[in-house]
């Protein structure tokens, strides 16, 4: 999808709009509302961070931005434009790999290319390369899925989701199942590609510090149901150190608000 | 992989010495089982007068019809079955009692519809391959992680392209031991139905075998014996082996 033009109003300073956005899901233990009327503006170009614990609805919120569920009630706009559906412009990557083993490494990052219309064979192969290189996998172009680690596995995920060149970038704790050392190498990576290709990043997770490394905005969730809490704007200098003073500090302080909002348990 | 290819030739060689020997030394009545160098000397006769490899030919063909026939088919109906659960709760059913069928039950009703011809034999054929493949490619496609399938979607794969970019590959594996299992019925149910049916337009190995018994030829009946063993053993190599190996490569099973 190329950038349509902006349609008149006052829509065209948000990339992302959620308005009045709710989901129940119906299931077999009755209905969960996993979002309630949330608002949700993102800047163009702005990285924020969705935070909360499980249950509070993030990931609901990232698929429905994603156009992988739709909304019960309210709406959602990308670049001023209604989601119907899942979009090129608006890629995910997902807690789990989700990469195909049956495809090699550079097999992966074509996907979406193969999927672009008026790309021929030569371009997709040399834009893959491009992102594999900007992720530090150029020599594993070949290798199977089976052969990377956890991390690489992840920048594999991260590669074929920046390869069709999308606006936005939808992230469902990506880093979550990974180990201390290669997720905060992996946090470095990230802000310095977002910083390079200059993407609207929607940022999913659960840990306070990781939130606090990686956004412009940390917007926190609370449970049952899924509603925005309040938000905190991260005006750190970039490259972050996620063991930095300003860091433990933020991450303090959001932590303290989540403390507060827990339901009180009642005296037996 | 040499020392296991010699390591065959020698179990195989020690045994045919074995029996061999058996028989020279007449503890064993030729009557009951030729020796090997009797069954050897049937094999180079049969060779070099051509019986043999025509026979071999007329069964491959057969073989490869048949078999092409029941993939074309068991594969878009396993395919169906994956995706509609009303597709399962008939065809699936249907399918999985007729697997238990042995596919020469098929051979009268064939041979009343089609005649004594090729069509009766590929009916027999198909009615052995399908219903694995069928089965197979079902249980595969379902088992496909629905996380493939979202992420698929949210780089713009749709219907036809998530079928043959998503879910055929990603079932493969499962596809594979379905059509390897295929391959299996397959080549007994040619074999029962040359054994039962006689037509006029192919003399295959089934046939071959046959006569054999009929005329109490024992060496001609472990000659072919033996041919049906190795060309089943080489096109499980040839056909089979490759693309496992793939498999295992990219996949990384250890299977």
């Amino acid at each position: 999808m190329t950038e349509a033009a902006a349609p008149n109003g006052e829509e065209t300073a948000a990339k992302l709009t959620l308005r009045g956005v709710s989901k129940t899901f119906r299931g077999a233990n009755g209905a969960v509302t996993a979002l309630a009327a949330v608002d949700l503006e993102v800047a163009e170009g702005e990285f924020v961070c969705l935070l909360g614990a499980s249950g509070c609805g993030k990931s609901t919120l990232l698929a429905l931005v994603a156009g992988l569920e739709r909304p019960d009630e309210g709406e959602i706009l990308a670049h001023g434009q209604p989601v119907t559906g899942p979009g090129r412009d608006r890629m995910v990557m997902f807690q789990e790999h989700a990469l195909f083993p049956w495809r090699t490494v550079l097999g992966n990052v074509l996907f979406g290319l193969e999927l672009k219309p008026g790309l021929p064979r030569k371009s997709r192969i040399e834009v893959a390369r491009y992102y594999l290189e900007l992720v530090g996998l150029t020599k594993f172009a070949h290798a199977a899925v089976h052969e990377l680690s956890g991390g690489m596995k992840q920048r594999v995920a991260l590669a074929r989701a920046l390869a069709p060149n999308p606006q936005v970038l939808l992230m469902d704790e990506p880093f979550a199942a990974l180990d201390a050392m290669t997720r905060e190498r992996l946090y470095g990576d990230l802000q310095e590609i977002c910083r390079k290709r200059k993407k609207t990043v929607l940022f999913v997770t659960h840990n306070v510090r990781e939130a606090c490394v990686l956004g412009d905005r940390v917007v926190v969730m609370t449970p049952r149901p899924g509603r925005i809490h309040g938000e905190f704007r991260v005006d750190l200098p970039r490259p972050r150190d996620i063991n930095g003073i300003g860091i433990a500090t933020l991450a303090t302080r959001i932590t303290a608000t989540l403390r507060a909002e827990e339901p009180q348990e009642p005296a037996r | 992989m040499t020392k296991r290819v010699l390591d065959f030739a020698v179990f195989v060689l020690l045994l045919l010495a074995a029996w061999e020997a058996l028989v020279r030394a007449e503890l064993w009545n030729t009557v009951l089982l030729p020796a090997p160098s009797t069954v050897l000397a049937y094999l180079s006769g049969a060779l070099l007068d051509g019986t043999l490899l025509d026979a071999a030919a007329v069964t491959a063909r057969r073989l490869g019809v048949g078999y092409l026939a029941g993939m074309l088919a068991g594969l878009p109906l396993g395919l169906l079955c994956s995706r509609f659960q009303s597709a399962r709760d008939t065809i699936g059913v249907l399918a999985l009692g007729l697997q238990t069928l042995p596919s020469v039950c098929w051979a009268p009703l064939a041979l009343l519809w089609f005649g004594q011809t090729e069509a009766a034999m590929t009916f027999v054929v198909v009615m052995g391959t399908t219903w694995s493949i069928l089965l197979a490619t079902a249980d595969g496609v379902r088992a496909i992680p629905p996380l493939w399938l979202r992420a698929a979607r949210t780089m713009g794969s749709r219907r036809l392209h998530t079928v043959l970019h998503v879910l055929l590959p990603g079932a493969l594996p499962a596809i594979v031991s379905g059509l390897k299992q295929g391959w299996a019925f397959a080549w007994r149910s040619l074999m029962a139905a040359e054994i039962f049916i006689t037509i006029l337009t192919g003399f295959g190995l089934g046939q071959l075998l046959h006569y054999g018994r009929e005329l109490h030829a024992m060496d001609q009946v472990l000659g072919v014996m033996t041919v049906i063993v190795a060309i089943g053993l080489l096109a499980e190599q040839i056909l089979f082996g490759p693309v496992e190996r793939w498999l295992r490569r990219r996949f990384g099973m250890t299977a």
